[in-house]
């Protein structure tokens, strides 16, 4: 019965979304205060029955109720309590209701957060929002239906969480993920809301800043922690694969980069405003065409969805509505658009300009090479084909490098022109310094070092370097505002994933081996003797932990690797064990156990791997320290001011 | 001309060429790097080409997998079941999910004696995900994908 309440919770949020587009955008239309009024009290609605059917899943996750199907497919009842509450979003069902509720707690966000909007502008980035969620939860109540019954043959048990699924990772992944996805349908309602009302001036771009600005810190956010929790949890130590699903969040989030510097010159300056908006429809549409990657399993990929028709047809549609529906309207109003762009070569504009050509040419890069599979499939007839890694290495490393030398100069640049003495005086003696550090650092510390490291390194230092010598200019002058402080945060957050990224690729050591109890390996400084294994029970699987004692530079521990396995799916699944450091990584795993006791074994030193995934955190967090700038909390204070004085006129 | 066009005649000329460079960087990468994807009748029948780098696949022939005692090295068969098998030899750590009877995938070369030489081998994810080439190559052997899997 309960069950049956979750559903038809999910029908009473559809209509709701329904009246929410609907008076949304006919209101703004025919300019009905009374119609928009409604919305916001509508969008409330949507998000609280959302957020019922959302937890009438998690509850029958929580009872083990196995007359739902979903529940049966991806818990058990031997699951600890915490993965059967992430379990509800382990799969197709549960985490695209969970990207629902997120879609309509973003509504909510701006119902609330955005009543210092023109009324009819609000009323039509709400109707627009409410228009996306229309199709988000049909898609979900004809294609995927979470709530669907196995009734009367309900299973005593279910078939258990995909092992590889069982971990914290998981439970705030997905979460992070789908807050930066869907985040970016904030961004593009308000770039439709602008096309549609002919407000395409320098304060629509200052309102959709802050809302992109999460969103891409959040996005930021769930790609590092599920590069983070690829690298632990799929055992054998990789931290970025060029997966197409990995692709799939770092199109949106390569667009979504883009857009925030763009929309800061549209901001400030008034031009780029049609590449602005341009970037806003894609960046969303990148999150849709992520989706659609990652549900319909068109491509090929070792771990992506399996094939369902319907369901990638429903998204392919809905995603060729929106995408051909705002470029439609993108192109019938932006002829309008005119800026007045005077800047030099030498200035912030320009230099935000080529930001974005390296972005976008790096995002179009990604997109060829994860699209060109299903391509070729389609052109000739059925071959298969996949494209190699080497190939987004290629394309993509020169470009990021091109845009870390371009990234070093930007603090210096002024708005429309910098005097060239100005760039010299203030830019030689980092240019020096970083080329002396990142060559020379290299030299000393490490044997054997490419040219490609150093170049990276000297790049990496280049960016902190001159971002530094601002941020201490700026201090002396006194409180910089916290806009300044985001993005000195995030570029340096980017420099130091640089510096993690070029080390950890260059000096990483990996060694595979048969290793027999009593076995040694000696490994630079380090030792390794493989000590035995011992069978040790989980709550739901068995598994053979090996022990090793490790000696490194005269420190004494013990890793402890497993090899898992999941009772309820049979599943075999390799535990890596690790000793983590912010200078390097020690990270065991076990392979296959081969004869007289002798395991397979993987070992590697991964030098200033968790530098990656600490520049993540820090680009997220310059995003978020950003939009905390006293700037946008002004527009709060006048609206309040307002509110006052209407409620004192009323008293 | 006066000079803000000059400028931005410049800037238009640096960008065309400067996407036209990358444009033909892309594509020659792009072609660098494709491995195409040959079940085993088409390994078997010579369809591969033999010293490039491709993609083959098939299921592992049950009791072929030979494991060196000394090392990593191991071997064994893949087949269709139809009538075409051919041998593969890889030195390293195997999957979890690699089984006898299995649809698995490898990317390496084949040599002149019809040996593949395998860099890598990836299996299925799950127990039902099945790589979307092996699926359609061995309809007949397979059971249904199951739409429920997820793997990140």
């Amino acid at each position: 019965m309960i069950v049956e309440l979750g559903h038809l919770a999910l029908v009473v949020a559809f209509c709701l979304s329904l009246l929410v587009a609907v008076f949304g955008l006919g209101g703004a239309h025919r300019a009905r205060a009374g119609l928009m009024g409604a919305v916001p009290a509508l969008v409330a609605g949507q998000f609280v029955f959302l957020g019922l059917s959302f937890g009438v899943l998690t509850h029958a996750f929580l009872v083990d109720d196995f007359s739902v199907a979903y529940v049966t497919a991806n818990s058990n009842t031997m699951l600890p309590w915490y993965y059967k509450f992430s379990a509800v979003w382990g799969a197709h069902e549960g985490s695209f209701l969970l990207w629902i509720l997120i879609m309509s707690g973003w509504t909510l966000a701006v119902a609330v957060k955005g009543r210092e909007l023109p009324p009819a502008f609000q009323a039509r980035v709400l109707g627009v929002m409410g228009l996306l969620n229309l199709g988000f939860i049909a898609f979900l109540l004809f294609t995927s239906n979470p709530f669907e019954r196995l009734v009367p043959m309900t299973p005593g048990e279910g078939a258990d969480l995909n092992p590889l699924l069982q971990d914290f990772g998981l439970i705030v992944h997905p979460p992070m993920l789908y807050m930066g996805y869907v985040g970016f349908s904030v961004a593009f309602a308000f770039a439709v809301a602008a096309l549609l009302s002919g407000r395409l001036d320098a304060a629509w771009a200052r309102w959709s800043r802050p809302w992109s600005n999460v969103a891409w810190a959040f996005l930021t956010l769930g790609i590092t922690l599920g590069s983070w929790w690829a690298y632990y949890e799929l055992g054998w130590g990789g931290w970025w694969f060029w997966d197409p699903v990995e692709n799939a969040s770092f199109m949106p989030w390569l667009a979504g980069t883009a857009l925030i510097h763009s929309l800061a010159v549209s901001e400030k300056r008034g031009t780029f405003k049609s590449w602005t908006l341009l970037l806003a429809i894609t960046t969303f549409s990148l999150s849709l065409l992520g989706a659609f990657i990652v549900r319909s399993g068109v491509l090929t990929s070792v771990h992506a969805f399996a094939v369902d028709p319907t369901r990638g047809l429903f998204i392919l549609i809905f995603l060729a509505l929106v995408v051909g529906g705002s470029l439609a309207l993108y192109a019938m109003r932006t002829a309008t658009i005119r800026s007045r762009a005077s800047y030099t070569l030498a200035s912030r504009e320009a230099f935000l300009l080529l930001n974005n050509i390296l972005l976008v040419i790096s995002m179009a890069l990604v997109l060829l090479g994860t699209l060109y599979p299903l391509a070729y499939e389609l052109f000739t007839g059925g071959a298969k084909i996949s494209v190699g890694v080497p190939y987004f290495n290629a394309g993509f490393v020169p470009l990021m490098l091109l845009l870390s030398a371009a990234l070093g100069i930007a603090p210096v640049l002024n708005w429309k022109r910098t005097p060239a003495g100005r760039l010299l005086g203030r830019l030689g003696w980092v240019a020096a310094m970083s080329l002396l550090l990142g060559v020379g650092l290299p030299l000393v510390l490490a044997d054997a070092v490419s040219w490609q490291v150093m170049l990276t390194l000297v790049l990496a230092f280049w960016i902190l370097g001159s971002h530094g010598a601002d941020l201490v200019r700026r201090l002396r002058r006194g409180t910089p505002p916290l806009a300044y402080v985001g993005m000195q945060v995030a570029h340096m957050g980017f420099a130091v994933a640089l510096i993690g990224v070029a080390v950890t690729s260059a000096l990483s050591v990996e060694k595979d081996l048969r290793m027999a109890p009593g076995d040694t390996l000696e490994l630079g400084d380090l030792s390794f003797r493989f000590v035995g294994v011992e069978r040790v029970s989980g709550p739901n699987y068995l598994a053979d932990q090996g022990e090793f004692a490790v000696v490194e530079s005269g420190r004494r521990y013990s890793l402890r690797p497993q090899k898992r396995n999941y009772l309820a799916r049979r599943n075999v699944m390799t535990e890596a064990a690790i000793d983590p450091g912010l200078t390097r990584d020690v990270y065991l795993s076990l392979g296959e156990p081969l004869e007289d006791g002798a395991w397979a074994v993987r070992i590697q030193v991964k030098p200033f791997v968790r530098w990656i995934w600490l520049g993540g955190l820090l680009m997220s967090l310059g995003g978020v320290l950003a939009v905390l700038d006293s700037r946008y909390r002004r527009l709060r204070v006048k609206r309040d001011a307002r509110a006052a004085a209407g409620a004192a006129a009323t008293v | 001309m006066n000079p803000k066009r000059r400028t931005r005649l410049t800037v238009v000329l640096f960008l065309l060429a400067g996407a036209g460079v990358s444009v033909t960087l892309v594509l020659l990468a792009l072609n660098e790097n494709i491995n195409m994807f040959y079940p085993p009748e088409a390994v078997v029948g010579g369809e591969a080409p033999v010293g490039t780098q491709i993609r083959a696949g098939g299921m592992v022939l049950e009791g072929s997998v030979d494991r060196d005692s000394e090392s990593l090295d191991v071997s064994f068969v893949l087949t269709d079941y139809v009538g075409a098998e051919f041998p593969v030899r890889y030195s390293g750590i195997l999957p979890d999910l690699f089984r006898e009877g299995q649809g698995i995938i490898v990317q390496g070369e084949l040599n002149g004696e019809g040996v593949f030489r395998a860099s890598q081998v990836l299996a299925k994810h799950d127990e039902n995900y099945m790589p979307p080439e092996l699926a359609e190559m061995s309809a007949g052997h397979q059971k249904k994908p199951n739409p429920l899997n997820y793997d990140r």
